[in-house]
């Protein structure tokens, strides 16, 4: 199924949880914010939510700034 | 909620302040507390002409050169207090009289003739004879012919004041009469006026209820004059962190002869007073500074520039006084009697320009 | 010991990690200045790159993070990532920063006090970067912020103090710390800004381009130190005219 993260169009296997996503990308969980269509998911979330096709992800983290 | 430390302590500040702290805080910016307390110094008396001279350029560059003139409006000399020093104590025995709203606008009107535009409201402190609906009424009847009117009566609450502000009344003046609590219990024998701090958290309440302006002030002669300057300065210092938009008076009444023959207990000489009135300018460049007609004429025109921005002129502290038969008691004698005409003139041939208008309340929402 | 929202630093050097040539040399210099506070900002992860994480070294026991909204051009955006850099266990702690210029990179006051009034009722502890305009950082104050961030001049212009004089009414004024952030580009910048009696600074572009950040962290560290010491120890008042004694003329009246 398709879904947008990062503004980028992706394929991935339906029901694919947040947390599997994460882990494939090789991202720690502890130093992200992820938010899907729109809301803040919490760190419990990740475990349980399962994308949809059409679901917006956005993962953002801390970075350098002033 | 401003806390004022003890006398003692800011009488000792004081007096450990040196020549050398009084030298660095004249020139200085923001000379703080700590500078004001050294202005107030009997170090600093060998360098009253420095202060004068410090006083007046700031003057001049906050206020230009101006006096803003304003006149006295004797409500009532009805009081519930009783109070050492005041005509209007209720222990003593004078003609009382509260002026009826008719004679209250005739007072006034007597006023506007002569060319004032910023009425003084005072009365003494009698709710039952004024009480908040009697000033409501006061105001609502003469806001439209001045252009601003302060009150000088009992400690309100902070929604009588917002009441009042509606109503016309632009500023409050309260003074705490001494910041010496020991002092102050002595003085003020019974009555509401017994409770310190209700009094000192007057001008506060006032700010809140949204006056453009409060005033504070000392009754000089009653504790030790320099730490009432000390407190004074602490107290401008807390209304400007704290209600930032609220415009700031002091005044210096300092005590002269009444009924009841009340004495200084600490007298302050004009050189004392006059060294109050700068290092108080110096600390905070933009506060108004009162001097009222308590003063001699002649001190009156020395001061002119000095610092002082407020003058009154032809003040009668006696309700009914300016144009009724049978007027009261007086709070006060007088020190200058002069008429408007004749201080304004005064204040011109010294090249200020004395200002009898300076706000509308018809901008006042 | 200067205190925010209830919290005690030791240091008043308060750091930025952006602009470093790596995450090693933004380590070290951090450490150099002894802060121990550093602004963060949030931005996507690079989906090309996802281990590249700048922020892997810094240890979150021995630094608060104090997340910026660097990007915002608007209230809104500047909620939005506010919510999202306490969601990333940011804590509450947020550098309010709302820039629509992107040229300038100069705050927007409007925007800026509309963010602050929401973000303060949500419970954030708002520190809000803003222009050196009394006014704005006394509204500020009523609305509820921490501390007030008046800039000494432009993001990166290394510039100094510029807004000398505003920023000394603000501190006059101000009820809570006032931090001079953006602008300082050398030691004797914010030596100057502590004198003038500013309870911290943040550094960041100076220290991050400089040649050595290393020890340009440490000089920016000790001018912080000289400068507030000075401030407590009472600087001479600067006089603009000669002070001399003289006879009492014009107190003639005084009886």
């Amino acid at each position: 199924m398709k879904i947008v993260c990062n503004g980028e169009a992706l394929e991935i296997a339906p029901g694919t949880r947040v947390a599997d996503y994460l882990s494939r990308l090789g991202l720690e969980a502890s130093s992200l914010v992820v938010e899907c269509d729109g809301r803040i998911l919490s760190r419990e979330e990740y475990e349980s939510h399962a994308l949809q096709d059409g679901s917006v992800l956005e993962l953002i983290r801390f970075v350098g700034g002033g | 909620m401003f806390a004022i430390p003890e006398f003692s302590a800011l009488q000792e500040s004081i007096s450990r302040a040196t020549e050398a702290e009084v030298l660095r805080a004249l020139p200085a910016e923001h000379p703080g507390l700590a500078g004001l307390a050294a202005l107030l110094s009997p170090a600093a008396e060998p360098h009253l002409a420095a202060l004068a001279r410090r006083s007046a350029a700031i003057t001049s560059q906050r206020f230009g050169r101006t006096m803003q003139m304003y006149a006295p409006v004797y409500l009532s000399s009805f009081c519930a207090n009783r109070c050492a020093y005041c005509g209007f104590s209720a222990d003593n025995t004078i003609e009382r009289r509260v002026l009826s709203m008719a004679e209250a606008e005739s007072e006034a009107m007597i006023l506007r003739q002569r060319g004032f535009s910023h009425l003084l409201l005072v009365s003494g402190e009698a709710p039952a004879k004024v009480g908040v609906d009697y000033l409501e009424e006061v105001a609502l009847r003469l806001r439209d012919r001045f252009a601003a009117l302060s009150i000088e009566v009992q400690p309100l609450a902070t929604g009588e004041y917002a009441r009042l502000f509606s109503a016309g009344i632009t500023s409050v003046a309260v003074y705490q009469e001494t910041y010496d609590r020991e002092v102050y219990k002595k003085v003020h024998l019974a009555g509401r006026k017994a409770d310190f701090d209700y009094r000192l958290e007057t001008p506060a309440r006032a700010a809140a209820a949204g006056m453009r302006e409060v005033g504070i002030g000392a009754l000089l002669g009653l504790a030790d004059w320099r730490a009432e300057g000390l407190a004074l300065g602490l107290h401008l210092a807390w209304l400007r962190k704290n209600y930032w938009r609220t415009g700031l008076t002091v005044s210096f009444p300092r005590l002269r002869p009444a009924q009841g023959e009340f004495k200084p207990l600490r007298p302050v000489s004009e050189r004392n007073l006059s060294q109050m009135i700068f290092a108080l300018r110096i600390f905070d460049p933009d506060v108004g500074l009162y001097l009222s007609t308590r003063e001699e004429a002649r001190y009156r025109d020395g001061m002119i520039g000095l610092g002082p921005t407020r003058y009154s002129a032809g003040s009668c502290t006696a309700p009914g006084g300016y144009g009724l038969a049978d007027a009261g008691g007086e709070q006060f004698e007088v020190g200058d009697s002069r008429s408007l005409a004749e201080v304004s003139a005064a204040i011109q041939a010294k090249g200020f320009d004395p200002v009898r208008k300076d706000w509308d309340a018809v901008f006042q929402m | 010991m200067l205190t925010i929202a209830g919290r005690k630093f030791r240091s008043r050097l308060f750091g930025g990690t952006g602009k470093f040539s790596s995450p090693e040399v933004m380590q070290e210099a951090l450490a150099a200045s002894g802060c121990e506070m550093v602004t963060v900002a949030l931005r996507r992860v690079d989906l090309n790159n996802p281990a590249d994480d700048i922020m892997r070294l810094l240890d979150r026991d021995r630094y608060l993070f104090l997340p910026n909204t660097s990007g915002a051009r608007d209230a809104g955006e500047a909620i939005r990532l506010a919510r999202l850099a306490r969601a990333s266990g940011g804590g509450e702690w947020l550098k309010l920063e709302v820039t629509p210029d992107p040229r300038t990179l100069l705050p927007d006051p409007i925007e800026t006090l509309k963010a602050t009034e929401v973000l303060v009722k949500e419970g954030f502890k708002v520190l809000p970067y803003i222009n050196a305009d009394p006014i704005l950082a006394l509204r500020l104050q009523d609305a509820g912020a921490v501390a007030v961030m008046p800039l000494g001049s432009p993001i990166g212009t290394n510039q100094g103090v510029l807004t000398r004089f505003q920023i000394e009414i603000i501190i006059a004024q101000a009820r809570v710390p006032v931090i001079v952030d953006a602008g300082l580009g050398a030691p004797s910048h914010v030596a100057e800004a502590m004198e003038m009696g500013a309870d911290a600074v943040l550094v960041n572009t100076a220290i991050a381009v400089a040649g050595d950040p290393v020890r340009m962290a440490r000089a920016f560290a000790l001018a912080v130190e000289a400068g507030r010491i000075a401030y407590e120890a009472g600087l001479g008042a600067v006089s603009k005219d000669a002070a001399p004694s003289s006879p009492e003329d014009g107190l003639g009246f005084l009886r």
